[in-house]
């Protein structure tokens, strides 16, 4: 452990559980006391993004209003204290998902300039012509389009480890795609439209087996499970701030000491060299390497309070009172006529992805928005998902620890009106 | 609730039920694809035009929401026997109410059955599901290449 993470470990206090009072915690949310179209805000998009605590909101103010200035560069004060605030945030970052030093955290944009850092720093070099890389048929967008992309530059070929009806990875499927042609393995921590948490350490003691690399896109992972990249054993783990109660344009990529460093940087600019000639660069250490430019400085700031703030309430004890909501709300949607669940996993995060008869998921997005009710329609930029399961789209109920059984409520009888309408 | 019932009239619903021209058509000269990459909308416009310019026949077929079914529905029903030209224009006419103010008030004549549409003003989100079978349709009667259209 570094000195600077034995500082953190000896600065954050350790927190004593208590009772999970969710209306206390919805008051540290502002924006969950605003109406919409005369209604209470029903926010079950969380999976889209969550809405951010007044901490973390405050945390960036407060940059802006007393510590603003470039970081890493200049000898005044303020720039030595935004440095500071912006290593100790990174700092907090690494315990929180139990990295072994604060180097492994490369902030990012979010999960997909994560995923595409791994793609271009580590796959590139590494792939070429008959090798593969492996993802799964549950994967965002973000976790399949890179790989494709690299695959169409390197002549490497995208395998997918299928799912089952339930939405569970196959494993016996995913083992059988692994070979000594697989480069990389790319999954998901949990599905973001069917909720499905996958068995990582599993996976990765496959992988391993061959020597291969995993990466988690831990996007879903990250909000709703405590995560210990030692114990899952990944390889590179990315996530989004802008999912974790954070700002948007902020996130990070864990990776182990050994593949970044053997890793090129992912952009040129300033502050990721050591030195530089019009002959020869010097590329600079962990992990500055892979932060070329000014970086989003608050928002770095902003997601070290959001971990603080979910270290405050204990993401065992955000996980235990999701999994209530989650099956509450999952008795309740089936209790609805004619709904259909999509991803009916045993291992869950509270997501719930859904079909009601006949009506398109637009059409329920639109009706249940005049009730308050705001959830994720469309494909979810998981388009082959949607082929797998046969529907152009899905309606979506994403849920955090700041929702309630009421607003499961809300949403069932708001679907009462969908039929009413469309009938 | 009024703004959604202004938006979910029954004119549209009954199309959405039972759309109007709905499926392949078996001679048709024109056709394009359209797709809404948002919402997963995708429909097919097929057409029918005569030599001197005339929509004879105009079919749809596809999935979508109910406003983009009951838009494409409406569309067969009032271009067929149109020719060209007045498709183009009766688009642009329906396009400008669609997008227009919601204060604006709503040229009921000029509009005819398609007022029915004018509540979609109210949800902005909704326009591309209303337009996209009109924006399907004015590619498939410029003959272009077959690539599919997008209301993105």
């Amino acid at each position: 452990m570094t000195p600077a993470l034995q500082r953190e470990r000896d600065i954050v206090p350790e927190v004593q559980p208590a009772p999970f009072d969710v209306d206390t915690v919805r008051r540290d949310f502002p924006i969950l006391g605003r109406a919409v179209r005369d209604r209470a805000l029903v926010y079950l998009d969380n999976a889209a993004t969550t809405q951010k605590p007044r901490s973390v909101i405050d945390a960036m103010d407060r940059y802006y209003e007393e510590e603003n200035s470039n970081i890493h560069r200049g000898v005044h004060l303020l720039s030595q204290q935004a440095t500071f605030t912006y290593e100790r945030a990174r700092g907090r970052i690494a315990k929180f998902v139990n990295a072994t030093e604060g180097a492994e955290i490369v902030f990012c944009r979010g999960t997909t300039e994560a995923v595409n850092l791994v793609a271009h720093g580590y796959a590139r070099p590494r792939v070429g012509a008959g090798d593969e890389i492996l993802v799964t048929h549950m994967e965002h967008h973000s976790n399949i389009v890179p790989w494709q992309m690299l695959c169409q530059e390197t002549g490497a070929t995208l395998t997918v480890a299928p799912i089952t009806d339930e939405g569970e990875l196959d494993l016996s499927g995913f083992a059988d795609k692994l070979s000594s042609r697989t480069r990389l393995v790319a999954v998901t921590h949990a599905s973001n439209v069917l909720g499905t948490v996958n068995p990582i350490r599993r996976l990765c003691d496959l992988a391993h087996e061959f020597d291969i690399p995993v990466l988690v896109d831990g996007a879903q992972g990250a909000p709703h499970l405590a995560v210990d990249v030692q114990a899952l054993d990944c390889d590179f783990y990315a996530f989004s701030g802008h999912k974790l109660f954070a700002p948007t344009g902020i996130g990070a990529l864990w990776g182990r000491r050994e593949l970044l460093e053997a890793m090129s940087p992912y952009e040129g600019g300033g502050s990721m060299i050591q030195s530089v000639s019009f002959e020869a660069i010097i590329f600079a250490e962990l992990p500055n390497k892979f932060e070329a430019g000014t970086p989003n400085i608050a928002g770095a700031i902003g997601l070290a309070a959001a971990v603080d703030y979910l270290n405050g309430l204990g993401m065992e004890r955000i996980a235990a009172y999701e999994d209530e909501l989650l099956d509450y709300a999952t008795e309740r949607l089936l209790s609805v006529e004619g709904l259909r669940l999509f991803g009916t996993a045993t291992e869950k995060v509270a997501v719930l992805a859904f079909a009601l008869q006949d009506a398109h998921p637009h059409d329920i997005g639109t009706i249940l928005d005049t009730e308050g009710v705001a959830l994720r329609t469309g494909h979810h930029c998981a388009q082959p998902l949607m082929q797998r399961f046969g529907v152009p789209a899905m309606a979506r109920a994403s849920f955090a620890f700041y929702n309630t059984r009421h607003e499961v409520d809300v949403l069932v009888s708001s679907l009462a009106k969908v039929k009413e309408i469309l009938g | 609730m009024s703004e959604l019932r202004e938006l979910y009239q029954q004119v549209i619903l009954d199309h959405n039920r039972k759309p109007h021209n709905f499926g392949p058509l078996d001679t048709a000269n024109r056709h394009q694809e359209g797709f809404n990459p948002l919402c997963g909308d995708h429909l097919h416009v097929y057409l029918l035009l005569t030599d001197v310019g005339v929509i004879d026949d105009i079919h749809f077929d596809g999935s979508g929401c109910a406003i983009s079914k009951a838009s494409a529905s409406l569309m067969t029903q009032l271009l067929k026997g149109k020719t060209a030209d007045e498709a183009r224009a009766r688009f642009e006419g329906f396009h400008a109410m669609v997008t227009s103010d919601t204060d604006a008030p709503v040229d009921l004549e000029a509009a005819g059955k398609l007022a029915v549409f004018a509540g979609v003003r109210e949800f902005p989100m909704r326009v591309k599901c209303a337009t996209l079978a009109w924006h399907t349709m004015k590619s498939a009667l410029e003959g272009e290449a077959t690539d599919p259209i997008t209301t993105e």
